[in-house]
């Protein structure tokens, strides 16, 4: 039903579900600086062609598909951008190289978006947390990070929830030119913004009173 | 012995152009079950705030006045240093449970106060029983429901043994079996374990009865103060918008056609019913 | 009017939000839905504007299957109004806000502006006009919210949770808003678990419990009747408690509006005088 399911992790038992979390952290941090270092095609579809067996071992196949159809418009986007602004810096002319580049960067961005999504649907939140205190991070990091876990499905949630709304007014996010397409976000960026920054200030009070910091 | 004593309390946030809350000058003593009321924007938000030292620590704003809570300074005090003998329960349980488990909410407060392990484990799987949610306390707080959340939030403040609670709207998105919980485990607090309650909520139908005392705020003061039969019966209260439980509506209404059940209003309906049915029998 | 037939929805998680219903909500009826949170009655609702599409059985608006239609095009009749309003609002005055679906359903300028003049008056945000919706209350955030939609006056309101947060005068003027409603013959569903707001009210009333509706008939039957109420995680309204209680001296079970005990009660303790 909607993109941000291919965030939510959802308890099964597969072999990649019962991974130690600490080793999927390590793997996508490796395919994160492996997909930024290299800008070669070849490798990046190698990275990606690396979570496919991940991905079916763990049996989120459908899930994970509906995240990246859902990263389909943004990976569009950015080549686009890449394409053009190649195109205007160079002089209204394009050569293979660049063509080469911008593919480059579409599919960088469409690895981290898988290995995230793998990640995501597969380590419960709760492991992840005790995994890291175990590893030694300091808390503060191991904190935030658990706290911005433990809030993805509610963020993912509210997303939805503000898309219904302003579909509900008549607003048809796939119509329209290019531009149009990327103007009707605005209408559910700024609702999901405010929402989060509300929703960041009510837990810093109910923080604020219960903890030392 | 008071818990909560303030004096021409005036405060206003950051940028408004006039003061939320006007010269409050109030008392609350040891054990009372004190339900604040009004409209809207009427201020009682604010003072709660107050309570626990959120304001002026965590709101910043133009604070003028004396507030002592507990025995201690909010305004002196660090609000963590208050959250041993104050515990504020919100609005949104969504929003107040950060941690992974409901355990590890429930324990976050004691941790952060240095208690050892031993200690932290029974006083959590106290709060946790008093609240009766014991069963859930590996649970992600995502995936329980809002009724439960709040009793897990309600949990985290217990477990810290506070001299006083404070709970704003706690049941407004809240189903009303979950809400009637809720109200029922406050009680329970105030009468068992002697914390002082002090309860911001709309719906009197569910709360006036438990009530020692009610005070009604109105633009940033107090209007009315006093014991829950007093305060409903008078014509101030109606005025103000506030809403009166329909037992207490429907035992006025039938005064005004001059039948009188009884000496003292009804809080609630199962008090109304006990009036008719002595009338009912009687005759 | 709405037609829903052995609707079943599953969520890709495979929960199965919604059990076989079957329905019929005609023109300008008033019908609350009930039941505990997670019954499946936002899930319901999202159906009739098409916001989801049935996983078996249909829905169908004034004879068209929503699936057949785009959101945007049942929109145009079915007017949605979401809980939060902070899930809607983001333009910079309460104008704009108001102008954003019209504008989206292409209605001409001229047509745009009274319209805006027309729902702003309605709900009393006229001094708003310029207003940042940010800036402005809670209370007054939902209003815009609600102005929002009925501005381009669709045929039916669905209104999601609407007393949630409102104080007893708000709850007061949101009633006296859904009467106005009907008197224009709108069809009005409401979603909602406050009880007290229902008995009030008095609509038709459907229980939900486990994605299956339980109960469906007049308030007065449904919200007397304890056993079904409990299922639903619902308690009795204070009237009908007091009557429940008094049910052993051969009172009515049906009443849960205090006028109508009111009434009764005077009748039988003048008669025992």
């Amino acid at each position: 039903m909607s993109v941000f399911d291919g965030l939510k992790f959802r308890k099964v038992s597969s072999p990649i579900h019962n991974l130690d979390p600490r080793i999927k952290f390590f793997y996508v941090i490796v395919i994160f600086f492996s997909a930024i270092l290299f800008n070669q095609i070849i490798v990046l579809l190698t990275l990606f062609l690396m979570t496919i067996p991940f991905v079916l071992l763990a049996h989120v196949q459908k899930e994970w598909l509906r995240s990246l159809r859902g990263a389909a418009f943004l990976a569009f986007f950015i080549f686009i951008v890449n394409i053009a602004s190649s195109y205007f810096t160079s002089g209204y002319s394009l050569t293979a190289n660049q063509i080469e580049s911008a593919i480059a960067m579409t599919l960088r961005f469409i690895v981290l978006a898988g290995s995230f999504s793998v990640f995501f649907l597969t380590t419960s939140p709760d492991h992840l947390g005790l995994a890291l205190e175990q590893s030694h991070v300091p808390y503060e990091f191991a904190f935030a990070f658990t706290t911005a876990v433990r809030f993805v499905p509610v963020l993912a949630e509210e997303a939805q929830t503000i898309m219904d709304a302003q579909k509900a007014r008549g607003l048809e996010m796939e119509k329209g030119s290019f531009l149009k397409k990327i103007r009707n976000y605005i209408p559910v960026l700024i609702p999901l913004i405010v929402s989060s920054i509300r929703r960041s200030l009510e837990l810093a009070e109910a923080m604020e009173s219960s903890i030392d910091h | 012995m008071s818990i909560i004593e303030t004096k021409d309390l005036t405060y206003t946030y950051p940028g408004g152009k006039f003061p939320s809350i006007k010269n409050i000058s109030m008392e609350i003593r040891k054990g009372e079950f004190v339900l604040i009321t009004g409209p809207s924007g009427c201020g009682k938000t604010t003072l709660c705030r107050c309570f626990n030292g959120l304001i002026p620590n965590f709101y910043q704003g133009e604070i003028k006045g004396e507030i002592i809570v507990t025995g201690l300074n909010p305004l002196k005090k660090q609000t963590h240093e208050m959250a041993k003998n104050v515990g504020l329960v919100f609005q949104n349980p969504e929003n107040q449970l950060f941690a992974l488990s409901v355990e590890k909410d429930v324990a976050f407060g004691l941790e952060n106060i240095g208690m050892r392990r031993e200690e932290i484990r029974q006083r959590v799987d106290w709060a946790l029983k008093q609240v009766e949610i014991y069963d859930l306390r590996e649970r992600s707080p995502h995936e329980i429901s809002g009724g439960q959340q709040q009793r897990v939030a309600i949990a985290s403040v217990l477990a810290m043994q506070p001299k006083l609670i404070v709970l704003d709207e706690p049941t407004s998105f809240l189903d009303p079996l979950s809400a009637e919980k809720i109200f029922s485990i406050i009680y329970e607090m105030n009468k068992k374990l002697g914390i002082t309650v002090v309860l911001v909520e709309h719906r009197l139908d569910l709360t006036a009865k438990y009530a020692s005392r009610i005070i009604i705020m109105d633009q940033g003061k107090i209007c009315l103060d006093g014991k829950p039969r007093k305060i409903l019966n008078t014509q101030e209260t109606r005025l103000l918008g506030v809403g009166i439980p329909k037992a207490t509506l429907l035992y006025q209404e039938l005064l005004e056609d001059k039948i009188a059940l009884s000496n003292e209003i009804p809080l609630c309906s199962e008090e109304l019913a006990n009036f008719l049915k002595e009338q009912l029998k009687a005759k | 009017m709405i037609e829903v037939e052995n609707l079943h929805f599953i969520y890709p998680s495979n929960v199965e939000a919604l059990k076989g219903i079957s329905l019929n909500i005609r023109d300008g009826e008033f019908v609350a839905i009930m039941g505990q949170n997670g019954a499946g009655k936002t899930t319901l609702v999202k159906h009739f504007n098409g916001l989801l599409k049935p996983s078996r059985g249909f829905v169908k608006i004034n004879s068209i299957e929503t699936t057949k239609t785009s959101v945007a095009e049942l929109a145009k009749n079915i007017g949605f109004v979401f809980q939060n309003p902070d899930h809607q609002l983001f333009s910079e005055t309460v104008e704009e806000e108001i102008a954003f679906a019209l504008k989206n359903f292409g209605f001409k300028e001229e047509v745009v502006k009274k319209r805006i003049d027309w729902a702003m008056n309605l709900l009393g945000l006229s001094q708003y006009r310029d207003t940042s919706p940010f800036l402005l209350s809670g209370g007054e955030r939902k209003r815009v919210a609600l102005a929002s939609v009925l501005a381009w006056n669709p045929n039916t309101l669905i209104l999601d949770e609407p007393t949630i947060g409102q104080d007893h005068r708000q709850k007061e003027n949101l009633r006296q808003f859904i009467i106005q409603m009907q008197t224009q013959k709108k069809t009005i569903v409401m979603v909602t678990h406050d009880v007290e707001f229902v008995a009030e009210c008095n609509p038709r009333v459907l229980l939900m419990r486990d994605g299956e509706i339980i109960a469906d008939g007049k308030g007065t039957d449904i919200l007397t009747n304890q056993e079904l109420l409990t299922k639903s995680s619902i308690v009795l309204p204070q009237i009908a408690q007091i009557f429940q209680e008094l049910s052993c001296f051969g009172l009515p079970q049906n009443i849960i509006d205090i006028y109508d005990a009111k009434n009764i009660l005077i009748q039988i303790l003048e008669k025992k005088k």
